[in-house]
């Protein structure tokens, strides 16, 4: 534990001061504080799933631009099946299926095909266009809401306890996600095929590491989290399916994931953030506090990703294999 | 017994090339055989089969009296081969022990055991005599020391069978006695050693057999008690090879490269270079000694545009060239040869034709209207691809897929073909065969005596002593001695290279 803390002194010092931070405003004004932080989470938690399915690619050495398209093209399955089904356990695993698919596709392409990563991203992104909106049907709808689960105890605290400890399923899972691919990545055998693989694949094929077959594995396994983001939003965020349903949410999680320095609390950090900046802003939207037409509001998260990555470019330092295909040559 | 490893017959062919022509090779427990070869014979290609990276066309490879299927590195590692790549193959941002250990990972309450592995490498680098701190990041350490976690990656993975691909290429002549010496180790304990190599005192110094490959085919084989230097030479080309340059006394005309106190930091921010100063003049060759990470490299690059200079002067022709650009310091009539030709002297993607013109293609003859000219750019690839011997089916072909001699050719012919006023020569002859050696040191003498300034950078001392007209000991960041070739004999530019003083 105190090898921990010194080794992660900095994002422990910043967790607290925020912590803190947010119980001063919680005592000044607990009702706003609460519905700020709330909306924070929900706006984030796509992003932060987004975020680790491309953490997860460009760690191997696949840039993953088709996230947009497997999480449209997921809550789309997720939504229709439930709608059709009649229940919303069969929506969300068919819709992580479908992010597995999607997932799939994209590992053969780049890896086996070597396909340009880029292109078979785009890919992705204009057939998940093409498809959820040829097959959309309006009027459908889910059979109930995703109930929210109550910790006990946990929910009990002030603030923390309805903003973490009394939501759905979705965020319980994420949350873990988040914590087992943080330590997967980093402490594994696996994060360190992973990440030789995405550094130098010629020394992880020498040690006798097999690349391909690494690369399409974990793209494929993130397609499953883009799954979970997909079905989370139509499901349990929205309640309802409709065209270009992620509104960009994909490529937003590219810059969070930049910004993470491709680490995954670092990116859940940033998702956060980001949540929180959106969240402030219509707050004090609604409150008549600022009066900016509600466009500018709107497009306060592709501001922040353009002023984040200017500042971030430079300082942290991609994969070094990523956007590669791997060839054996002499 | 069974031999360790019984090659039977093997051949390989690349689009164009036969690389190896029915090959057989049989390597004992507790032997040392070289491989030895020119550039491009095949000697890379054979050991790449035995390590499982590529499936020989034809024939059989048995281990310990098995036949056996090298369908991967795996398979290879799992039967106890072990190679140290002719390229590096480590992981930058990786410890040396996550290296060694990636692969044939420890676990500890399923995850992977750092401090397993950490212990491990120490213990290991122990034993055999490897000094490294198994906590550094490979990045971090100069090529020897990488070197060695390679030798320690092998050895962790307890290889019986243990291929060296032209290690001591960019090893200082103290590590490359140290290697030697683990060689002999690891061969008494009874493990077998393939080494490549085209250092031929190596090879008297070392190996148990000799075998020889010409062109893909096998073509002799001895023993290095049967032979010496010369007649290893007449083996691999086929031809008696002249190891001493020939050339003519200097004739020293109008200073081309003039270096006033210059200051440069080096990779670490540290002082690279000290108030180094430096004059090269047209029509000499002017020699770098110094022991590896005295500055040579900031030296060259910061000549070359490739390094901040903080403060001090370069002049080039009497123009200040300080802090100018690669692009700017070539059009004053610079060529570099850079010491690292995979990063920094080619492009593996492009054809040769391409890789010839990489430094002229915005030419009038190579470029119109901002268009490439096939053909010129064509007819000059062929003629450099036949001056300087770069074996390869065509022109075409990327250079990524040369043997690593020929991509070192390729480099030194565009760099010299241009006709530049100063030739900046980083390692020139790093992993070239015997006779190319011979022909690119000609050459280099030939563009001196064709007006040409020559700064040589090399690690062999030989190379230093056998080509310069004057030799600069470096030492610390600074040149501690000039001396008169005459002048420069092994053992007194040995003392000054350690820092030893004149007398
Ligand atoms: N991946 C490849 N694709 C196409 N041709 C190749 C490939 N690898 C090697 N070759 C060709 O096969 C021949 C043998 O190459 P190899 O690398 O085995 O030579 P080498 O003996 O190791 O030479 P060097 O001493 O220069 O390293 C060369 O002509 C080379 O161009
Ligand atoms: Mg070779």
């Amino acid at each position: 534990m105190s090898k921990f803390l010194t080794r992660h002194q900095k994002p422990v010092l910043w967790t607290l001061l925020v912590v803190f931070i947010a119980y001063g405003f919680y005592f000044w004004d607990s009702v706003r504080t609460t519905s700020i932080l709330n909306f924070t989470l929900s706006y984030a938690l796509p992003l932060i799933l987004a975020a680790m399915v491309g953490i997860i690619g460009e760690r191997s050495g696949v840039v993953n631009i088709g996230i947009e398209g497997q999480m449209l093209f997921s809550a789309f399955v997720a939504f229709f099946a439930a709608a059709a089904t009649g229940s919303l356990i069969m929506g969300a695993f068919l819709g992580m299926a479908a992010g597995l698919l999607a997932g799939a596709f994209l590992g053969i392409a780049a890896v086996r095909w070597e396909m340009d990563q880029i292109i078979a991203g785009v890919v992705i992104n204009i057939v998940a266009a093409g498809i959820t909106s040829f097959y959309y049907t309006p009027g459908k709808s889910l059979p109930a809401i995703v109930p929210r689960i109550k910790i006990p105890v946990l929910s009990e605290i002030p603030l923390l306890g309805p903003v973490f400890f009394n939501k759905s399923v979705f965020v319980y899972l994420t949350l873990i996600i988040v914590v087992v691919l943080q330590i997967m990545l980093f402490t594994s055998k696996w994060g360190l095929r992973t990440r030789a693989v995405g550094e130098y694949p010629s020394a992880a094929d020498t040690a006798g590491i097999n690349v391909f077959r690494t690369r399409i594995f974990n793209v494929a396994i993130a397609g499953i989290l883009a799954g979970t983001a997909g079905a989370y939003l139509s499901l349990d965020a929205a309640g309802w399916f409709e065209r270009g349903f992620t509104a960009g949410r994909g490529f937003l999680a590219l810059a969070i994931m930049i910004f993470g320095a491709w680490n995954p609390l670092g990116a859940m950090a940033a998702a956060l953030f980001f949540g929180f900046a959106s969240g402030m802003a219509s707050q004090l939207q609604a409150d008549e506090v600022i009066n900016i037409p509600q466009q500018f509001i709107n497009m306060l998260p592709y501001v922040m990703t353009l002023v984040v990555l200017s500042f971030s470019a430079g300082k942290v330092r991609p994969p070094a294999a990523v956007g590669q295909p791997y060839k054996k040559e002499g | 017994m069974a031999p360790l490893l019984e090659v039977k017959n093997v051949s390989k062919s690349f689009p164009g090339v036969l690389a190896n022509d029915n090959i057989s090779l049989t390597v004992n427990a507790g032997e040392v055989v070289a491989l030895l070869g020119e550039n491009g014979a095949g000697k890379s290609t054979l050991v790449k089969m035995i390590y499982g990276l590529y499936p020989p066309d034809s024939g059989e490879i048995f281990i310990n009296g098995n036949k056996v299927e090298l369908t991967s590195p795996k398979a290879a590692i799992d039967l106890g081969v072990g190679m140290v790549h002719q390229h590096f193959q480590l992981v930058p941002v990786f410890s040396v022990a996550q290296n060694v250990a990636l692969g044939a990972e420890k676990k500890r309450y399923g995850l992977y055991d750092s401090q397993q592995a950490e212990e491990d490498v120490a213990a290991l680098s122990q034993k055999y005599g490897l000094a490294v701190d198994p906590a550094v990041k490979i990045e971090d350490l100069p090529v020897g020391t990488q070197q060695r976690v390679e030798i320690l990656k092998v050895l962790y993975r307890d290889a019986k069978l243990l291929i060296l691909d032209e290690p001591t290429a960019v090893l200082t002549p103290q590590e490359t006695d140290e290697l030697l010496e683990v060689m002999r180790g690891f061969a008494k304990q009874g493990v077998g050693v393939i080494f490549i190599t085209h250092k031929l005192r190596e090879v008297l110094a070392v190996a148990d057999r000799v075998v020889v490959l010409r062109n893909g085919k096998q073509v002799g084989e001895t023993k290095p008690s049967e032979t010496d230097q010369a007649g290893l030479a007449k083996m691999m080309v086929g031809r008696s090879v002249v190891l001493d340059v020939k050339k003519e006394l200097a004739k020293p005309k109008e200073e081309v490269l003039r270096i006033e106190k210059i200051v440069v930091k080096d990779d670490r921010n540290l002082i690279g270079l000290n108030e180094l100063s430096l004059s090269v003049k047209a029509g000499e060759i002017v020699g770098i000694a110094g022991v590896e990470g005295n500055g040579q490299r900031e030296l060259v690059q910061a000549i070359t545009g490739l390094r901040k200079i903080e403060a001090g002067k370069v002049y080039i022709n009497n123009v200040d060239a300080t802090d100018s650009s690669p692009y700017q310091v070539h059009k004053m009539g610079v060529a570099h040869v850079p010491e690292d030709r995979e990063r920094d002297g080619l492009v593996a993607s492009y054809s040769i034709a391409d890789n010839l013109v990489l430094n002229r293609f915005t030419e009038a003859e190579f470029s119109k209207r901002g268009v490439r000219q096939v053909e010129p750019i064509k007819k000059l690839a062929r003629f450099l691809v036949e001056k300087f011997a770069v074996k390869t089916p065509s022109i075409e072909t990327n250079a990524g897929a040369l043997s690593g001699g020929n991509k070192q050719k390729l480099v030194i012919a565009r760099e010299l073909a241009w006709g530049p006023k100063l030739l900046v020569a980083a390692q020139p002859t790093r992993g070239v065969d015997v006779g190319s050696i011979e022909f690119i040191h000609n050459q280099i003498v030939q563009a001196r005596d064709n007006g040409a300034a020559v700064l040589l950078v090399s690690a062999e001392l030989d190379e230093v002593l056998g080509l310069a007209d004057r030799v600069a000991v470096i030492y610390a960041g600074k040149i501690v001695a000039e001396l008169d070739a005459a002048a420069a004999d092994r053992n007194k530019v040995g003392r000054l290279m350690a820092g030893g003083d004149t007398n």
